[in-house]
């Protein structure tokens, strides 16, 4: 149980994929002039991780992996060079039937995440985090940890850059600095704020 | 036949009039994490670059015959397919940069600058064209990432594509590196005050009031 705790807290802030990794900065930086925008953005963050980050962790360690396929009587098969195309296909499908099931059954939500639904196929979080859960081996109970806990520590992100960028509307920032350029520093210093956790572990 | 300006226009026009990333916010995701080293930064923006390159050319290729419902998927998958390649090229030839460039390689298919290429150009013009178009994006993407490279090595850590140039004060030179360069949070500012100098030689790109 500890150890699942402590994977929680560094996915959320030691190894924040927004700020450490800057993973999503596409999305993160575009949708966050509101507040509101960027909390819907990141619940939906947060529930496509959840449920993609587990999937695939079933999909390669059964279909993908180095051996895996030993149950169909293929044990010499590797089939891992597929799995750029596979994830990027799982993503894209769980985004396509999450968007679906909450049309039909949660009409109020799916008008709140609407629009953000299919920007999150091409957001770089939710393929990172999978290849993050590849790259470090996790298993089952350890990727659904993994995946909720790094989409909360992106949906915490940009709800702070997108506070900060409230506030910053009434600053008086030299001409070429306004817009983009002073939200990459703002970010720089969010960034260097969450770096104080680094050398938290429980 | 297309005019030699028009190829000029579309070649080098991404790298400063129209900036992929300091203009249009494509493509920072994956890449700023690899710009700590030289060595890693120039990998990852071949790789890039021959990806949109070769991925235009091919969704200019079959442009007519992608019905407009499914065309995100077929994109998607020859992406996918190229950024294969370029990953088992790379961890064959290349493997302690594969190794270092980890999860950052696949990362390049969800790349905004790929798709948005794809999307707002390579759907639209003839092969030969979008894969130009592919070049220049790759260029102008390439430039900023060099130029934060650049920076944080020598200034961070003394040092370009590994060599020593600044002698360390802790070896015996002169040179105290700036610890903060060797953290991510500094290509953020780099980047900031790219985007700074770049509108000011060309005040047309600043943003108005709101």
């Amino acid at each position: 149980m500890e150890a699942y705790i402590s994977l929680f807290v560094k996915a959320v802030f030691v190894e924040n994929l927004a700020l450490s990794f800057f993973l999503g900065m596409c999305t993160f930086l575009a949708v966050s002039k509101k507040v509101s925008t960027a909390f819907g953005l990141g619940v939906a963050v947060i529930v496509v991780l959840g449920l993609s980050v587990p999937v695939n962790n079933v999909i390669y360690h059964n279909l993908l992996a180095p051996g895996a396929l030993a149950w169909a009587g293929f044990p010499d098969a590797d089939l891992s060079f597929l799995r750029f195309v596979t994830f990027i296909g799982v993503i894209a499908a769980l985004v396509q039937i999450l968007e679906m099931t909450l049309d039909k059954y949660v009409p109020t939500l799916y008008n709140a995440l609407g629009i953000f639904l299919p920007l999150i196929t091409v957001n770089c979080a939710i393929f990172g985090g999978v290849a993050f859960m590849v790259e470090r081996d996790y298993n089952f109970t350890e990727s659904v940890v993994f995946g909720i806990g790094s989409g909360v520590g992106w949906a915490l992100a940009i709800v702070a850059l997108a506070a900060v960028r409230e506030k910053l509307k009434y600053a008086d920032v030299p001409d070429g600095l306004r817009g983009l350029g002073i939200t990459f520093i703002s970010t720089g210093l969010i960034g260097l704020g969450f770096m104080s956790f680094s050398g938290v572990s429980l | 036949m297309v005019s030699a300006k028009e190829i000029k226009e579309v070649l080098f026009g991404p790298i400063f009039a129209n900036n992929p990333i300091a203009l249009q916010i494509l493509g920072i995701c994956s890449a700023l994490a690899v710009t700590s080293k030289m060595e890693n930064t120039v990998v990852m923006c071949i790789a890039l670059t021959l990806v949109t390159a070769f991925s235009n050319f091919f969704i200019s290729l079959i442009r007519n015959h992608i019905p407009s419902n499914v065309r995100i998927i077929v994109q998607m998958t020859i992406i996918a397919s190229l950024v294969i390649v370029v990953d088992e090229v790379l961890r064959a030839y290349a493997y302690s940069i594969a190794k270092e460039l980890s999860v950052f390689v696949g990362l390049i298919i969800t790349n905004c600058i790929v798709m948005g290429r794809a999307e707002a150009y390579a759907m639209k013009s003839p092969p030969g064209m979008s894969f130009l178009d592919g070049i220049g994006n790759g260029l102008g993407y390439s430039v900023v990432l060099l130029v934060v490279g650049f920076i944080r090595e020598l200034f961070g850590s003394g040092s370009l594509f590994g060599y020593q140039i600044l002698q360390l004060a802790s070896e015996g030179g002169w040179y105290q590196p700036i610890g903060l360069l060797v953290l991510p949070p500094s290509a953020f500012f780099i980047i900031g005050g790219f985007i700074w100098v770049l509108r000011t030689y060309r005040p047309e790109q600043v943003e108005p009031k709101d």
